[in-house]
């Protein structure tokens, strides 16, 4: 016996998903999703208008985050009521399109974070996501775009802003690789993004302190990247308190700046410190004191700790959950989507789609939309190489997942003007020189491999320049309109006083393109059923349903009209033959009229040529004959068998199928058929014709098989058939056959 | 009509007033009048703690960027004794920072009580 496992299972071995990790759950790590033995179980006792103890503390036993939550966190007017009932019913109401989401918002908010996780541990797959669509806070689904590059270079920053705008992303967060990079990075990105579309939020994630000193000076327009944690040691850890974390969330809106905060279950079992609970109880205090603090929102669904969540039993299951918490909770949810959790395609699509389809704030609390490689949060879950694909699930579902198509040509014109602008405000302001080799590279870039010619000092000194001098974004905005930027200068500048207005501190806001605030104030998710909540408008359906891909009939007419050629005429009619050695090649009514290249993309032309010298090897003769009455292969056979002074005939669609056929044999018969026309070269088609010949001839042919490969062959080509078809059918009409000749 | 924290009337902070040199990061700044108002909103919309830190940022409004960013450090881990938190608090209530003041009161000793404060 080899001590080698089996073929199945080494060949099993080798794929992506076995490079992930799969953890066996163990509640004294935190390894477990739900419903640690550890988790408390849900409690409250109020006295004299005072939280005495909950989830299963005394007060005296509350750390800072219990204390923190009882003081702020609970409306006490309605805690006994709300923590009496029963949990399973509560989670039946979170998915009944018939309670109202208000009431479900104002129970929970006197629901204890063990209240919560209980409730939503209840729910299954299917049902969050219905209560996703009838939770969640904006009606309008959107979503959000990391950009970023290796070299914090600024003109590829701006040209990348701009296309993740183009691509209709309404969030961009970036960062740095190099910390003091930071300024440069939260310029270029606001002023790439203005390029593309009014009523981008843009933020730099860097250290806390940092990041609201950038969003005071008005380069950034709203912060994440305010962390939460589950337990006091993890918090700590990350230097902040609950009252730290609270006063700076009130700092942020005291310069009109949105902010949300990150939390994620696994965070506190990947840093050792989970104290036994599950995740998704960590996580509900979390969301918890998300509320407590103020915030509007939350960005979770694990984050960097979604893989910790997806190696256990209904981890994936469970960041869902975590997300529907932060909307249960009446906060605008970020949802997750973010850091790339498995190395399997299929995987990481199943942890995304029910929320995608689902529809949430911001889908994806960061769409990797530059290169992977580029991404300095880490490679996210969907990726620029993803961009098509999700445009298409989109389409496939009818689904808005906040993205839309954008054309090639109005991308490459937003780069350059990206560029252009970030170059003249550089230079204005006096934060560097650009050369137009770098600027060219920047344009025509996939990423920033493709940008040898960046300067790496460039950005740490144009920031220094920036910290030095004081620059904010009103210099920034005199610089665009000094040197013809007045579009963006604009843009750039509502950005400045939607902060004066502060309408997008509200809970869930973004904008829209003609800058209206859409919020759980503006734009309230109401649901009840089918027929209700959001529906694409006509103009974004199109949107959704119109990808640049898409090919009409007349698109795929266009198409074959420029494989045109003059080597196949029709030269009158075609008679019956009684020569032995005559073999016809019925062709389809198209044939020399309007489809030129076959699926395989040789001409008709050349696969006439090879049935021909195939013919002839075997000392037959072959007569191309367009029958024009069927598009029907077997019929186009048998017409041609019966033309045919050896009764054998090839059968031959112009875009490549093709068999062949005996006049005695009944229409659906044929002795071969080569049905996979984009797997036929030249080839298959001369073996065709010799086969062919052998038939006349009464020898034995070598039946040739279909070549087979693992390529999807029908989704590849099966709508260009539809189209070839209808072309076919138009062309077919009760002309009698005619003779054809191919040139030499 | 919106004013910014100047007192400019929104409408009035144009690009050209920028090129100029008119406008001020005061004049983008939000008034703290208007934060009181988003509190209601947020009130009305179900959200007590989100109106609540629009009058604790409405109480900042008149503060400059870095002491906004020292009381900020003052309130991580580790930083700052009991007395400090407390007279930080104190400091507030002067200023009219009341729920500010309490913030700070509540930290001074939560934090004792569990060793946050600086050793």
């Amino acid at each position: 016996m080899s001590e080698q496992p089996i073929g199945r299972f080494r060949f099993m071995d080798q794929q992506n998903v076995n490079l992930d990790g799969f953890a066996t759950p163990d509640a004294e790590l935190g390894l477990i999703a739900f419903d640690s033995p550890h988790d408390p179980t849900p409690s409250i006792s109020i006295h004299n208008g005072e939280v005495v103890s909950m989830d299963g503390k005394t007060i005296d036993e509350f750390d800072t985050i219990d204390e923190f939550i009882a003081l702020h966190g609970l409306d006490l007017s309605i805690a006994e009521e709300a923590m009496a009932i029963d949990s399973l019913q509560f989670a039946r109401e979170l998915v009944d399109p018939n309670v109202a989401r208000a009431r479900i918002v104002k129970l929970a908010s006197g629901m204890t974070p063990a209240k919560l996780a209980e409730v939503l541990a209840k729910l299954s797959a299917a049902e969050l996501v219905i209560a996703m669509t009838k939770l969640r806070a904006r009606r309008t689904p959107s979503n959000q775009a990391h950009v970023t590059n290796r070299s914090d270079d600024p003109l590829l920053l701006a040209a990348d802003a701009a296309t993740a705008a183009a691509f209709g992303f309404r969030e961009i967060e970036t960062t740095v690789p190099v910390a003091g990079d930071a300024p440069s990075n939260a310029i270029a990105v606001s002023i790439g993004a203005a390029v593309a579309s009014p009523g981008m939020l843009v933020q730099c994630s860097v250290e806390e302190a940092a990041e609201l000193a950038m969003g005071m000076r008005g380069l950034v327009s709203y912060a994440e990247t305010v962390s939460l944690y589950g337990t006091e040691q993890i918090f700590v850890d990350g230097d902040d308190t609950p009252w730290s974390k609270a006063f700076l969330t009130s700092a942020y809106a005291s310069r009109g700046i949105k902010m949300r905060v990150t939390s994620g279950g696994g965070a506190e079992a990947l840093m050792g410190g989970a104290q036994k609970c599950s995740m998704f109880y960590l996580e509900a205090r979390c969301v918890s004191l998300a509320r407590a603090i103020g915030s509007q929102g939350v960005q979770n669904g694990g984050i960097d700790s979604a893989s910790v969540a997806g190696s256990v039993p209904g981890g994936v299951r469970s960041l869902m959950a975590e997300n529907l918490m932060v909307m249960v909770r009446n906060l605008e949810a970020c949802t997750g989507n973010d850091a790339l959790m498995s190395e399997s395609d299929v995987r990481r699509t199943s942890r995304t789609h029910p929320i995608f389809i689902a529809g949430s704030d911001f889908i994806c609390s960061g769409f990797g939309s530059i290169q992977r490689y580029d991404n300095m949060f880490g490679p996210s879950q969907w990726n620029s190489e993803d961009i098509d694909d999700f445009l298409a699930m989109q389409r496939d579902w009818g689904v808005d997942g906040g993205l839309r198509t954008a054309q090639e040509p109005d991308v490459a014109a937003a780069r350059r003007r990206a560029t252009e602008a970030v170059t003249a405000v550089y230079k204005w302001l006096g934060l560097g020189d650009f050369t137009s080799a770098w600027a060219e590279q920047a344009i025509d870039a996939a990423g920033s491999k493709d940008v040898p010619d960046a300067d790496l000092m460039l950005p740490l000194s144009a920031s220094r320049t920036i910290l030095d001098t004081n620059v904010t974004m009103l210099d920034v905005i005199a610089a665009l309109a000094e040197t013809g930027f007045d579009v963006e200068a604009e843009r750039c500048l509502d950005m400045l006083k939607a902060r004066v207005a502060g309408d997008y501190l509200q809970t869930a806001a973004i904008f829209d393109e003609e800058m209206n605030v859409l919020s759980l104030v503006t734009d309230p998710n109401i649901y009840s059923g089918p027929g209700t909540g959001y529906r694409p408008s006509e103009k974004r359906q199109k949107e959704i349903d119109t990808i640049r891909q898409q090919k009409s009939v007349s698109d795929i007419r266009n198409e074959q009209a420029t494989y045109r050629t003059e080597d196949l005429v029709a030269t009158g009619n075609a008679d019956v033959s009684h020569d032995p050695r005559d073999v016809v090649i019925g062709v389809s009514p198209a044939t020399g009229r309007e489809i030129w290249q076959t699926l395989s993309g040789i001409s008709v032309s050349d696969a006439l040529r090879e049935l021909l010298a195939g013919l002839e090897e075997e000392g037959c003769v072959g007569r191309i004959v367009r029958i024009n009455d069927t598009v029907d292969l077997g019929m186009l056979g048998l017409q041609a068998a019966r033309m045919s002074g050896s009764g054998i005939s090839i059968g031959l669609q112009a875009k490549g199928t093709a068999l062949i056929h005996r006049r005695d044999l009944a229409p659906l018969a044929n002795l071969e058929l080569y049905s996979v026309a984009p797997t036929l070269d030249k080839e298959l088609y001369r073996l065709m014709g010799i086969n062919a010949g052998r038939h006349a001839k009464g020898a034995t042919p070598e039946p040739m098989r279909n070549p087979y490969s693992d390529e999807a062959i029908e989704a590849r080509y099966h709508t260009r058939v539809v189209g070839l078809v209808a072309i076919e059918r138009e062309c077919s009409s009760d002309t009698a056959p005619e003779a054809m000749e191919v040139t030499r | 009509m919106t004013q910014g924290f100047s007192g400019k009337n929104s409408n009035d902070v144009t690009v050209a007033a920028i090129r100029q040199g008119d406008i001020t990061i005061d004049d983008v700044r939000i008034h703290p009048e208007t934060l009181e108002h988003q509190a209601q909103v947020a009130e009305q919309h179900g959200n007590p703690q989100l109106a609540a830190n629009f009058r604790r940022a409405a109480e900042l409004t008149s503060m400059a960027d870095d002491e906004v960013l020292a009381l900020y450090d003052a309130l991580r881990p580790g930083r700052s004794s009991q007395e400090q938190l407390v007279a930080h608090a104190e400091s507030l209530e002067a200023r009219g920072a009341v729920r500010n003041a309490e913030l700070f009161r509540q930290a001074a000793s939560a934090y004792a009580r569990r060793g946050l404060t600086a050793k």
